[in-house]
């Protein structure tokens, strides 16, 4: 009684094996027959990164509520520019900080091309200094302001 | 088993072309910028700093501290500002890490490993107040260009390492000695390897200081890498920019260093006081040696609300360049009046000193708690900005918070 029952077990594995060998071949000639049909079909994956790359490069100049946000710059005439020619070297961060009049973004600049390697910015430093006068210009504050922007909250003893 | 291994030899290649594609991913990376954790740049996990920390620059890295996150007697990794001028160096060996004695004034050129350092001269630990020239800049009319400090770009952190003075002397120093200057391995931001971001010094008197630390160690562990690892100059109670991180090279000079961001109108005050927004020429700026007389509450955080009956307990800092701080005050009516607060010793020389006070208040309204230190010269903060100057360093306004009583 112990034998056939043995001998179906051998069966029904050797059947198992059969069946994913034929699949595994089976997949494999398919794969093959698609690949000679259309060679670009391994790529697929290569495709996806670069489509990939492109939703990030979509991403990098998307505006939200008048700020370009990667950069943090306003964005209005000229935003491109400055993106392209004050980014390179340092942060967005250290002009989105700093508040001065047209003149003096323009010794900035020169002191920018005089020690710091900025190249001529040609037309477009007309635009750039533009574009940084009007959005970041100089706010009086005085001797000294209010404190502003305090978060109150409850002072346990 | 062949067709296993064709398998297995196709997964990896959907491997190798996920590879590629964070390659593709990484060319969209901001050049200069390492990736340590891929695409993470959060510099409070880089740097291990607390999430309240303001990051005002990346480029190069700019991050202070808020008043209140300064509260500790020495001050933690994770609420030390970082101001730093270029790049962070890459790929550091401290094996490879050389230190040269070297310009007009030295007796002998001398090389040391960081090993001969540790090993030739004697250890010294000194609490050492280091505060950013520009401190403060944020407040001055007409802005001055630059980082906008607010008030937390100030540290004192105990250092460790091997006195300046010993080096100097064992390499030999000239009588025609002048003043020091540094040199560092950090990377301008053009990359261009022939520009340092930043090459300065100070005077032989303060080079020679006993407290003028060549640091490995900050709050006894390696510095980190931020501050300046493996090497810092720490010249305590001057600009922080005098104390140098990631030195390669300190060179005794027979005049005034001329190296980065000593010339010019870089940590240069007018010599003599201009209204604001008056153009100055670059020859009427003098060098700022000592920083001026400062203090910071830093409990409570600023916006408390107390009740009537409650007493506040404040506490903070106050510091005073080379000199100490002699009288410690608060006043919660604007400067009407002033109360003494209790204020220690510093720990050693250059070292800040920590105060306290209890306030009760008069009645229920708006407050603010302005604190006040004094100098030994007798020399007090002023309420108002101290005087404007076109790079806008040196303000040492009084520190206030604002509190509520109901």
């Amino acid at each position: 009684m112990e034998r056939p029952k043995e001998f179906k077990d051998q069966i029904k594995d050797l059947y198992t094996v059969i069946t994913s060998m034929v699949l595994v071949i089976g997949i494999g000639i398919l794969s093959c027959v698609l690949l000679l049909i259309n060679p670009e079909i391994i790529k697929l994956t290569k495709d996806d990164s670069e489509y990939l790359t492109i939703v990030i490069e979509e991403d990098e100049d998307k505006i939200e509520n008048g700020i370009h946000i990667r950069t943090g710059f306003i964005d209005d005439k000229g935003l491109m520019e400055v993106i392209n020619n004050c980014t390179n070297c340092h942060s967005s961060k250290l002009v989105i900080q700093n508040r001065m009049s047209k003149e003096q973004w323009i010794v900035t600049i020169r002191w920018m091309q005089k020690t710091q390697g900025l190249w001529d910015l040609g037309g477009n430093e007309e635009i750039i200094v533009n574009y940084l006068a009007k959005n970041y210009a100089p706010t009086k504050k005085g001797r000294r302001e209010n404190l502003t922007t305090i978060n109150w909250y409850q002072l346990e003893d | 088993m062949k067709r296993r291994s064709f398998v297995k030899k196709a997964a990896l290649g959907s491997l190798a072309t996920l590879i590629g594609a964070d390659i593709v991913f990484g060319a969209t990376m901001p050049e200069g910028y390492t990736p340590l954790a891929l695409g993470d740049p959060d510099p409070f996990k880089l740097f291990g700093l607390d999430k309240e920390m303001v990051l005002l620059n990346d480029k190069p890295w700019n991050i202070e501290a808020k008043a209140h996150l300064l509260n500790d007697n020495i001050t933690p990794n994770s609420a030390m500002f970082i101001r730093n001028n270029g790049l962070i160096p890459e790929n550091i060996n401290i094996n490879d890490w050389r230190l040269t004695i070297d310009g007009e004034s030295v007796k002998q050129q001398k090389t040391y490993t960081l090993k001969e350092l540790k090993e030739n001269f004697k250890h010294y630990s000194y609490q050492l107040t280091l505060e950013c020239g520009g401190n403060g800049r944020s407040e001055f009319t007409p802005p001055a260009k630059g980082n906008q400090w607010t008030i937390g770009a100030v540290s004192c952190a105990e250092w460790t390492g091997v006195r300046l003075k010993d080096v100097l002397e064992d390499a030999g120093i000239k009588s025609d000695a002048v003043y020091i200057g540094y040199h560092a391995a950090d990377i301008h931001l053009s990359r261009d390897p022939k520009k340092e971001p930043i090459s300065r010094g100070a005077p032989m008197a303060k080079a020679l200081q006993d407290e003028t630390l060549l640091a490995f160690k900050m709050n006894n562990e390696d510095i980190p890498i931020a501050h300046g690892y493996p090497l810092r100059l720490v010249a305590g109670g001057w600009p922080a920019s005098v104390s140098g991180k990631w030195i390669t090279g300190i060179s005794i000079r027979n005049k005034i260093h001329d190296g980065t961001k000593m010339k010019g109108k870089a940590y240069r005050v007018p010599c003599k006081s201009v209204a604001p927004g008056e153009k100055v020429k670059d020859e009427d700026m003098c060098i700022i040696e000592s920083m001026p007389v400062k203090s910071l509450i830093t409990y409570p955080k600023s916006g408390a609300i107390i009740k009537r009956e409650q007493k506040l307990h404040i506490n903070g800092h106050a510091w005073a360049g080379e000199l100490t701080v002699a009288k410690m005050e608060y006043s919660i009516d604007f400067g009407a009046t002033w109360t003494a607060c209790s204020i220690n010793k510093p720990a050693n020389r250059l070292a800040w000193q920590h105060f306290s006070a209890s306030i009760r208040f008069p009645e229920n309204g708006y407050y603010e708690v302005w604190a006040r230190a004094t100098d030994t010269n007798g020399v007090s903060q002023p309420m108002l900005l101290p005087g404007w100057n076109p790079k806008g360093y040196l303000n040492n306004a009084c520190h206030r918070i604002a509190i509520k009583v109901k």
